[in-house]
C-alpha cells in the first residue's frame, strides 16, 4: 500500500510534466519556472534547516565512544573511533562521511533454537549504499557538461574514466549501471526483508521512486530514445547563465526528467534526505571525547538547581550521626534535662 | 520470539499492558516529593493504574507534552537532528537486546524512535503539517502515550544501536527525551522515583541512613579480618582533610555480590596506604535522576562536588558503577562544575597525573588500579584466583559513553591466570546490556529482563562451554545486581563479581595470615589439592 502510494505520486508527477508541456506556456513553466523555483526552495530551506539545527545548542558532550578512550599514557587510544582532539574528530568524520564507517561495522544477529544467537558480518547495506551515493555523485558531476562552456577538464576526465568499458555507442557509463543497480537493490531490500518493510514509510519509498524515475528517464534519453542534445544543452546552459532559451526540439521525455529533478530538489529539505546535512552535525559523532579533561558550557544550565544541602542532611540525622561516632559540623544541643521529658511518641521526623 | 513481523502496520498495533510487562507507577508520595523539589517537572502526584484506561491525566496533557517537546528541541541539537535524519535503513534494527530477546518489532531502535518521531513530524515539520499521515505523522493520542510508556521503559539507554547508525543516531538520547516528557505529565515508575527520592534525602538510593550505612560498611571489616587475619583501620567516614573522597555505588556496601567488590576496594586502599574517606551524605554514585530528567540528574549529582568541597579533599575517586560514570564523564563538569576547589588528580602512590580528568577531577577506580599495577605498586598473587575462570562484561556506560575498555582487562590479566573474552560482536563497544539498566531492575518485569538479557547471557554461555568460565566480572553495580539474576536463570554455573573483588583476592597484605579462602569464604583452588608455600 505504502509502496503503491509512493509509486503513484511519482507517476502522477511524470504525467504532469509530460502533458503539461503540451499546454500553452507549459514549456516555459516546466523548463524554466519550476527548475528555478525548485532550486530556490532547495537552497533556502536547506540552509534554513541547517541553521535551525545549529540554533539548538549542544549542552553536553555525548559522543558514542567506539573504542578505547584517551586514558593513561601507556594505554593505546583508538584515536579514530574515540577521538579526544579536533584532528581525531575530523578523521572520524571523514571516514564516516566518505567511507560510511559505521555501516561498515554492521552485523547481523539471528536467533536460533536453543535459544542461541548467531552473528555474522553484514556488509551489503554498506556496499550498496556506497555504490549508490558515489555513482549519484559522479553522475551529478558528469552533468556539469550541460551547464558549463567550456566544459571543465575534470568532467572530461570523469566521462573518460566512467566510459572506459567502451561498450556500445553511445559509450556505456559504468555509473549508470551501478546507480540503477544499487537503487534497485535498496528498493528490493526494503520490500523483501520483513523487518525493513515494517519500518518503511511512504516517505522512504517516494524518494527511491523519484530517483529511480530520474535515472530511468536519463538512461532512456542517453541510450534508447533519440533526443536533441544540442537544444538540451542550450536550455541547461541558458538556465545556468540565467538566459534560458527553449528550442522546439527538446522532447517531452527531457521535461519529465527535468521535472523529477526539480521535484527532488524541492522535496529534499523537508525530508529524510536532509541526512546529507545532518551527518555533519550529529553530536554523537562530531564531538571529541574529552569531557573530563576540558570543561564545556551548557548555555541553559540552571544555577538554581542545588543538591539537597549537607546542612539539612545533618539536621535530619544529627542524633544518629553523633551516636554512630560520625563527625558532625554542628554539635547536638546540650540535652535538656532528659529525665523530665515524657517518652511519648518521640522524635519521628525520620519516618520510612 | 524470533520475531515474525505482524501483518498490521505498526501504527495500528496498540500497546497492551499485562501483569509482567510494565513497571509499577510511582507512589503518590514519591511523585509529590520530587514535584516539591523540582516544581513542574513531575506532573501531578496521584494514584493511577497502568492497566486502566484512565491514567488520571490532567486535561491538557497533550499540550504539556507538545510544549515539552518544543522546549527540548530548542535545548538539544541531538534531539532535533535525530528527529530529522533517520533514513530508516534498519542498520540499528537487530542491534537491540530488547528486540533480539522479545522479537517485538517496536523494540527495534528505529521504531522505538519512530514512536516519538511520528508525533514530531505531525506537529513540528512542514511536510507533516500539510501531508499528515502521508508524511508519516500522527496525532498525540492516549494510545500513543501508552506506547511511549511501554517502549521507553523497554530501552536501557545502552547506546548499542548508536554504534552502528550511519548518523550516530542515539536512541538512548531519544528515550531520555521521551522519559523526560512522560515525567512532565506524571507518567512514571516507582522503581526510579523511590530510589531517586532516597538518594536525595539520605544520600543513597537504598535509603540507608548515615549510621546504618557506616555500620554496614564496617561490618565488612569483620569479614575481611576473618579472611585475611588483619583488621583494617583505614576506613573513615565524612573525615575532613582526607586527600581523596571515594564515591561508591551504594549497593556495594549492602548487596551481595557488591559487598565483595567493596571489600576489594578497602583492601586495595589499605595496601597502598591511601588517605581517603567515604561520605555518608554523598554515599551514592549511581544517579537515578538520569532516568527521569536533566534537572533531577543535576540535583542528585551535585552532592559529590558539594561534599568534596566541604571535606576539603584534593580530588575524587569513583567506584565501579556504570550510570554513575556516564553522568560523571559526560555531564558532571558541565552541570555542576567548575570544580576549581579541587586539584588535578595525582596518584599519591605513583605520582601519575590523570590528565584525562584534569577538569572533572574525578578518576575511575579501574584507571587508578591499572596505574598502580603498571608501576608495580601492588603485591599480587594471581594464583589466588585460580578457582575463577573469568570473562569480562563491558558495562554499557563505561564502554560506550566513556571508552573505558582496556583498563579493566589489564587489571584482570594481572590478578588472575584465567581470563577469556567473549566473542568480539558482544564485547567492548559492541557489548550487550545486562538487560535491566536505567531503572528496569525491578521484580515485576522479571520475564522481560531475562529476555532482554538473553544476548548477554548467550555470549557468556559460549565462553562457559568453550573455556569453562565460571565468573563474570564487570565494573557496574547495576550489573552486579542484574547479571546475578540473569546468570542464575540462563547460566547457573557462572557467578558475578566486580573487578575489584578479584584484586582484593589477589592482594598480598602486610601481616596477613595464610589465606585459605577468597573474600566470599569460598575455598581457594590451591587448598583443594595439595597445599604448598
Ligand atoms: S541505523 Fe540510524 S538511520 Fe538507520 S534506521 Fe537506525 S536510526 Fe535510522
Ligand atoms: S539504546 Fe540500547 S536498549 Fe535502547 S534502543 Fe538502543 S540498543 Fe535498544
Amino acid at each position: 500500500m505504502k509502496v503503491l502510494k509512493a509509486l503513484g505520486i511519482v507517476l502522477v508527477l511524470m504525467a504532469l510534466a509530460y502533458v503539461g508541456v503540451m499546454l500553452p506556456g507549459g514549456r516555459t513553466l516546466f523548463g524554466v519556472v519550476f527548475p528555478y523555483l525548485a532550486l530556490a526552495i532547495f537552497i533556502i530551506f536547506f540552509i534554513a534547516k541547517v541553521v535551525g539545527w545549529a540554533k539548538s545548542p549542544v549542552p553536553f558532550r555525548i559522543p558514542t565512544t567506539s573504542g578505547q578512550a584517551n586514558s593513561l599514557p601507556w594505554i593505546k587510544q583508538n584515536k579514530l573511533d574515540c577521538p579526544s582532539t579536533t584532528a581525531g574528530v575530523i578523521g572520524r568524520m571523514v571516514l564516516e562521511i566518505f567511507a560510511f564507517r559505521s555501516l561498515f561495522k554492521n552485523t547481523r544477529a539471528e536467533i536460533h533454537e536453543g535459544p542461541k544467537l548467531a552473528y555474522g558480518s553484514s556488509k551489503f547495506l554498506w556496499l550498496f549504499g556506497i555504490m549508490f551515493h558515489y555513482s549519484f555523485l559522479l553522475i551529478v558531476l558528469r552533468h556539469l557538461r550541460l551547464f558549463t562552456d567550456p566544459i571543465p577538464a575534470f568532467v572530461h576526465a570523469l566521462e573518460f574514466g566512467d566510459g572506459f568499458l567502451q561498450v556500445g555507442a553511445p559509450t556505456l557509463y559504468i555509473t549508470d549501471l551501478v546507480f540503477i543497480g544499487a537503487l534497485t537493490f535498496l528498493f528490493l531490500r526494503r520490500l523483501v526483508l520483513p523487518a525493513i518493510r515494517y519500518i518503511s514509510l511512504p516517505a522512504d519509498y517516494f524518494p527511491l521512486f523519484l530517483i529511480l524515475g530520474i535515472g530511468i528517464t536519463g538512461v532512456l534519453m542517453r541510450y534508447f530514445v533519440r533526443v536533441d542534445v544540442v537544444s538540451i544543452k542550450m536550455l541547461t546552459h541558458g538556465l545556468a547563465t540565467f538566459q534560458p532559451v527553449i528550442s522546439e526540439n527538446v522532447s517531452g521525455l527531457f521535461f519529465v526528467h527535468l521535472f523529477l529533478v526539480a521535484s527532488l530538489l524541492a522535496y529534499f529539505p523537508f525530508s529524510k534526505l536532509m541526512h546529507l546535512g545532518g551527518v555533519f552535525l550529529s553530536p554523537t559523532r562530531n564531538l571529541a571525547n574529552n569531557s573530563r579533561m576540558v570543561r564545556h558550557i551548557n548555555p541553559w544550565n540552571d544555577p538554581s538547581i542545588k543538591p539537597h544541602s549537607y546542612a539539612s542532611y545533618e539536621d535530619e540525622f544529627r542524633e544518629f550521626m553523633v551516636d554512630a561516632g560520625l563527625p558532625v559540623d554542628k554539635e547536638l544541643p546540650p540535652a535538656p534535662a532528659e529525665e523530665v521529658a515524657p517518652a511519648e511518641g518521640g522524635a519521628s521526623a525520620e519516618s520510612e | 520470539m524470533t520475531g515474525a513481523v505482524p501483518k498490521k502496520d505498526w501504527m495500528d498495533t496498540p500497546a497492551v499492558f499485562k501483569p509482567g510487562n510494565y513497571c509499577y507507577p510511582g507512589k503518590e508520595s514519591m511523585a509529590a516529593y520530587h514535584g516539591k523539589n523540582l516544581p513542574g517537572k513531575f506532573g501531578p502526584a496521584r494514584v493511577w493504574d497502568v492497566e486502566s484506561d484512565d491514567w488520571k491525566l490532567v486535561d491538557n496533557w497533550q499540550q504539556i507534552l507538545l510544549e515539552g517537546m518544543k522546549e527540548r528541541l530548542e535545548k538539544f541539537r541531538s534531539f532535533k537532528i535525530f528527529m530529522d535524519c533517520c533514513v530508516r535503513c534498519g542498520a540499528c534494527a537487530d542491534k537491540c537486546h530488547f528486540f533480539l530477546g522479545t522479537g517485538d518489532p517496536k523494540n527495534m531502535p528505529v521504531l522505538r524512535a519512530e514512536l516519538l518521531r511520528s508525533v514530531y513530524r505531525n506537529d513540528f515539520t512542514t511536510a507533516g503539517k500539510i501531508l499528515g499521515s502521508l508524511a508519516g505523522g500522527r496525532e498525540m493520542t492516549f494510545e500513543v502515550l501508552k506506547e511511549w510508556f511501554m517502549y521507553f521503559y523497554q530501552c536501557t539507554e545502552c547506546r548499542r544501536c548508536s554504534v552502528f547508525c550511519p548518523y550516530g543516531i542515539d536512541t538512548a538520547e531519544i528515550t531520555m527525551m521521551g522519559r523526560e516528557l512522560l515525567h512532565l505529565v506524571g507518567v512514571n515508575t516507582n522503581w526510579i522515583l523511590e530510589p531517586a527520592a532516597n538518594s536525595n534525602r539520605t544520600g543513597n538510593h537504598l535509603g540507608l541512613q548515615p549510621h546504618t550505612f557506616k555500620e554496614n560498611a564496617e561490618f565488612l571489616l569483620d569479614d575481611i579480618e576473618e579472611v585475611t587475619g588483619i583488621r583494617l583501620n583505614s576506613l573513615t567516614f565524612n573525615r575532613k582533610g582526607a586527600e581523596i573522597l571515594f564515591v561508591i555505588p551504594s549497593a556495594d556496601v549492602f548487596a551481595d555480590p557488591g559487598i565483595f567488590t567493596f571489600m576489594g576496594y578497602l583492601l586495595l586502599f589499605d595496601h597502598i596506604g591511601l588517605d581517603y574517606t567515604i561520605s555518608t551524605y554523598s554515599s551514592e554514585g549511581g544517579n537515578f535522576g538520569l532516568f527521569t530528567n536533566n534537572e533531577l540528574m543535576k540535583k542528585l549529582n551535585g552532592k559529590m562536588y558539594a561534599e568534596a568541597k566541604r571535606l576539603g579533599v584534593k580530588w575524587i575517586l569513583g567506584g565501579e558503577c556504570g550510570h554513575m560514570w556516564r553522568v560523571i564523564h559526560q555531564y558532571m563538569d558541565t552541570m555542576n562544575g567548575p570544580a576549581d576547589f579541587l586539584e588535578v588528580p595525582k596518584s599519591p602512590i605513583t605520582g601519575t597525573v590523570f590528565e584525562n580528568a584534569a577538569s572533572t577531577k574525578m578518576v575511575h577506580i579501574s584507571e587508578f588500579t591499572a596505574d598502580l599495577i603498571k608501576h608495580d605498586k601492588l603485591k599480587l598473587d594471581k594464583s589466588r584466583n585460580d578457582h575463577r575462570i573469568v570473562t569480562f562484561h563491558d558495562s554499557c556506560n563505561p564502554a560506550r559513553a566513556m571508552g573505558l575498555l582496556d583498563e579493566p582487562r589489564y587489571i584482570l590479566e594481572n590478578v588472575c591466570n584465567n581470563f577469556h573474552d567473549m566473542p568480539e560482536n558482544t564485547i567492548r563497544e559492541q557489548t550487550f546490556c545486562c538487560g535491566s539498566g536505567t531503572g528496569l531492575n525491578t521484580g515485576e518485569i522479571m520475564d522481560l529482563r531475562m529476555r532482554a538479557g538473553l544476548p548477554r547471557a548467550n555470549a557468556v554461555k559460549y565462553v562457559e562451554e568453550k573455556y569453562g568460565v565460571n565468573m563474570l566480572a564487570c565494573v557496574c553495580a547495576i550489573d552486579r545486581a542484574t547479571l546475578l539474576a540473569l546468570m542464575q536463570y540462563w547460566n547457573p554455573n557462572v557467578e558475578v563479581c566486580g573487578v575489584s573483588e578479584l584484586v582484593g583476592n589477589a592482594l598480598i597484605m602486610d601481616g596477613e595470615k595464610e589465606r585459605d579462602s577468597g573474600l566470599r569464604f569460598e575455598p581457594l583452588a590451591a587448598n583443594e589439592g595439595e597445599t604448598d608455600v
